[in-house]
């Protein structure tokens, strides 16, 4: 085991990890859920059932036509409630199917263990399963898996660095379920043929490097074979998980701004997402629950659960305890990157790790004062951009200066908020002149178009006289 | 299940440190610094940094107050700017100055041009310029109320009440002038002349480790200042400990360039600012007319700095293209 130094910059925000010791806990009792039918970048998926269908566990809801979805599968068995529009938490408005639920949780027969052949048999399989990135940005795998020809990864990076304060599903997985983890590391070590993979925890889960530790020299006693997996010890610093911080601790590559891990040569998946694959390579049941953690101080129960994707939040918090104050602030994710909702009436969805609920003295969020040129965020951020040139050309809508500054190369981790003294909303500033140079960009773009078409024009009509 | 939810944008959690916290460590910062002008110079040093703290807080009150804007006395900035302003003006100064002085500070340099984090140059620096050009006299007056406290030469049996500062003996009597110089111990304790705080090294360097570890300060612009200085005195034949140790070299390095508002926020910049003010320290040191030019180049470097953090500003993580090439 060896310990490697980060990233410049970062934050140490107080890790909050309440729920390390809490044995996940499986949460079936839901009447219904609403199965959002686009939980992946990319277009959403075509509805295969109708109102009044009965459906069981693991039977396709959504039918992926476009190369970059991934599909949508029950997580309940029961009768199809309605298909139509809902609001997702995000605030768009995507379809999705409710199920009332039987509670009897009857597996569908479709669902068997896959046997694969082959490298596409293996990117088919992960996509049929509905998997997307479990780390949150639900980037769908099989895409992932696929990367450009030139590009084909030579080392496999699992992300167990899980560097968000409050949660600690992750971690929950590598101490229950360390062999289907590697299992699953082992199953895209031989399809995709990548022929090493470094396992990254951050030094604050000794115990999570113990477990797969143990694991890898059982499986090394059991095959008699040498396998190329390592389990490094990261320094303990947000964002340490960030894709590319991450990519930079284990291999020392850097990856450009705007370009993805296959340009150089790694390939990058979360633990969990592995975990599952290592599971549906047993069971053949795909992606249709998710284990979160649960936390915040107007929760009477902290922990981590595991439920079926679907479940309403307000249903999934009091199956797990309930609260003990009116909530002030539910955050989906964590509380660094976490998305705030403003209701809270949706479903799970593949993509959440964690959700928060926060009483009114945690969610109090103190109030802006003027910058005082300190500093604190250009040393925190990771990405060595600097926040209050940022902040500064967003507020006046200068995209010019916001050019000059890079603000698309900021990956929101909000490092340089978190240390702000003066308490500047610079993430949320750095968001809007983000917006507002894409839209500057679109802009000079369909400018540059009309004049090139009236150029043409013009020559025509020279041509004509 | 309807709730009255908050929303806001991400992070949701923030550090403990505040604006506030920050300037509550430079006060207890100033602290050894204060003690020890009152030690060195009697009651009336004391005196002086009230009235100068007091007169700020007014001032800040009373403008903030007609240019109808928040009340920003509790951010503790006013405080921090009067003492510094204090440890920059001489034990004898008349008290109607130093108010003259906290005018010019406050309104003036810092809430005309939209108060905290929007001044330029800092306040308390550019007062004292300004009250030693209107003052000459006035603020280079060191002889009255010396040798209120002076054991290191009292012990070494030797009598330095001397009018003028250590510098101002170098530059005036040159090397004949070396003789009355006082020895580095009284240096580094404070038995010299010299402005309220400025001259009890052993004091700052108690309030310097104190803000570096706090994490309120870094490094960069005290050590690349204070080695600029001292290598280019040293160059050209000077004794660099004596440089060093005399004027308001540390005070301004540690206290007054690493001023947030006004110094660069790269770690470029701040090597850049450093040693900027060193040279230009260093040079009016040597050939200028006065004998300190610790305020002068601050203030001309604090009209650098947005240039410096623009010239010095890092590239992204992972970059490898050139502004303006796609």
């Amino acid at each position: 085991m060896s310990f490697i130094q980060a990233f410049s910059g970062g934050v140490h925000p107080k890790g909050n990890k309440n729920t390390h010791d809490f044995p996940s806990i499986r949460l079936d009792d839901f009447s219904s859920v609403e199965i959002l039918l686009q939980q992946h970048v990319g277009p959403p998926c075509v509805c295969v059932v109708k109102k009044g269908d009965h459906v069981d566990v693991g039977q396709l809801l959504g039918r992926a036509d476009h190369p970059m979805s991934v599909p949508v599968h029950a997580s309940v068995s029961g009768e199809v409630k309605d298909v139509s529009f809902v609001i997702s938490a995000t605030g768009a408005p995507v379809e999705a199917v409710t199920i009332e639920s039987d509670r009897k949780y009857t597996v569908a027969t479709s669902c068997t263990p896959p046997s694969i052949g082959s490298r596409e048999d293996f990117i088919k399989m992960v996509r049929e399963a509905g998997l997307v990135g479990l780390g949150g940005a639900t980037f769908p795998v099989h895409i992932k898996l696929n990367p450009p020809k030139g590009s084909e990864p030579d080392v496999l990076l699992v992300n167990a660095a899980e560097c968000e304060p409050y949660i600690t599903s992750d971690y929950r997985q590598i101490c229950e379920h360390p062999d289907e983890i590697i299992d699953g590391i082992l199953a895209v070590m031989k399809w995709i043929s990548i022929p090493r993979t470094i396992i990254g925890v951050e030094n604050n889960k000794p115990l999570a490097t113990g477990i797969l530790d143990h694991e890898l020299s059982k499986r090394r006693l059991d095959t008699k074979k040498e396998i190329n997996i390592t389990v490094k010890s990261l320094k303990t610093i947000y964002p340490q998980g960030a894709e590319k911080m991450l990519i930079y601790a284990l291999t020392g590559r850097k990856v450009p701004p705007g370009k993805l891990p296959h340009d150089v040569k790694v390939l990058v998946m979360n633990v969990s997402t592995l975990r599952f694959i290592g599971k549906y390579m047993k069971n053949g049941i795909p992606l249709v629950r998710k284990r979160l953690t649960l936390d915040g101080s107007a929760l009477n129960t902290p922990g981590n659960v595991n439920v079926p994707i679907g479940a309403r939040i307000p249903d999934v918090i009091a199956a797990a305890g309930g609260t003990k104050e009116e909530p002030s602030k539910i955050i989906m994710g964590g509380a660094m990157m976490g998305f705030a909702l403003d209701r809270i009436d949706c479903g799970i969805i593949k993509a959440n790790n964690a959700i928060l609920v926060f009483g009114s003295k945690e969610a109090k969020i103190p109030p802006e004062s003027p910058c005082i040129h300190c500093g604190r965020c250009v040393t925190s951020c990771p990405m060595n951009l600097m926040p209050t040139g940022i902040d500064q050309a967003a507020r006046l809508q200068d995209t010019e200066n916001l050019e000059f500054y890079y603000v698309i190369d900021c990956i929101e981790c909000g490092c340089c908020t978190y240390s702000c003294p003066a308490k500047r909303y610079l993430t949320q500033s750095i968001r809007n002149g983000k917006t507002l140079v894409r839209a500057e960009r679109t802009r000079v773009q369909q400018e540059q178009k009309l004049r090139e078409a009236e150029k043409v024009r013009l020559a025509e009509k020279e041509g004509r006289a | 299940m309807i709730m009255n939810l908050q929303v806001s944008s991400s992070p949701h959690i923030r550090d403990t440190v505040t604006t506030k916290s920050l300037m509550r460590d430079v006060i207890i910062a100033t602290v050894p610094a204060i003690a020890a002008s009152g030690i060195l110079f009697g009651l009336r040093a004391v005196l002086i940094i009230l009235i100068s703290v007091f007169s700020c807080i007014l001032f800040e009150y009373i403008s903030r107050r007609i240019m109808k804007r928040d009340n920003t006395i509790s951010d503790l900035t006013a405080i921090v700017t009067g003492i510094l302003l204090a440890f920059n003006l001489p034990p004898t100064i008349p008290f109607y100055m130093v108010v003259i002085g906290s005018f010019f500070a406050i309104v003036v340099v810092k809430q005309m041009f939209g108060g905290l984090g929007n001044n330029f140059v800092n306040p308390a620096l550019t007062a004292r310029i300004i009250l030693s050009i209107a003052f000459p006299n006035d603020m280079t007056n060191w002889s009255a109320l010396r040798g209120a406290f002076h054991f290191v030469d009292s012990l070494s049996g030797a009598d330095l009440v001397s009018s003028a500062t250590p510098l101002a003996i170098l530059k005036t009597q040159g090397l004949e002038g070396a003789a009355s110089l006082p020895s580095y111990l009284s240096l580094f304790l404070g038995d010299k002349a010299g402005c309220l705080g400025e001259v009890s090294i052993l004091a700052l360097s108690i309030g310097a480790l104190y803000l570096i570890s706090r994490k309120v300060i870094t490094l960069w612009i005290p050590l690349t200042y204070i080695g600029t200085v001292m290598l280019v005195t040293g160059l050209v034949g000077k004794d660099p400990v004596f440089e060093l140790l005399s004027g308001g070299l540390v005070l301004g390095a540690f206290f007054m360039a690493t001023d947030y508002v006004t110094s660069p926020v790269t770690r470029n910049g701040r090597i850049l600012f450093g040693i900027g003010c060193g040279l230009m320290t260093a040079v009016i040191r040597l050939y200028g007319n006065m004998a300190e030019g610790v305020s002068f180049s601050i203030l001309l470097m604090n009209i650098l700095t947005p240039h410096l953090d623009k010239f010095t500003m890092p590239k992204p993580f992972g970059e490898v293209k050139k502004h303006g090439k796609a």
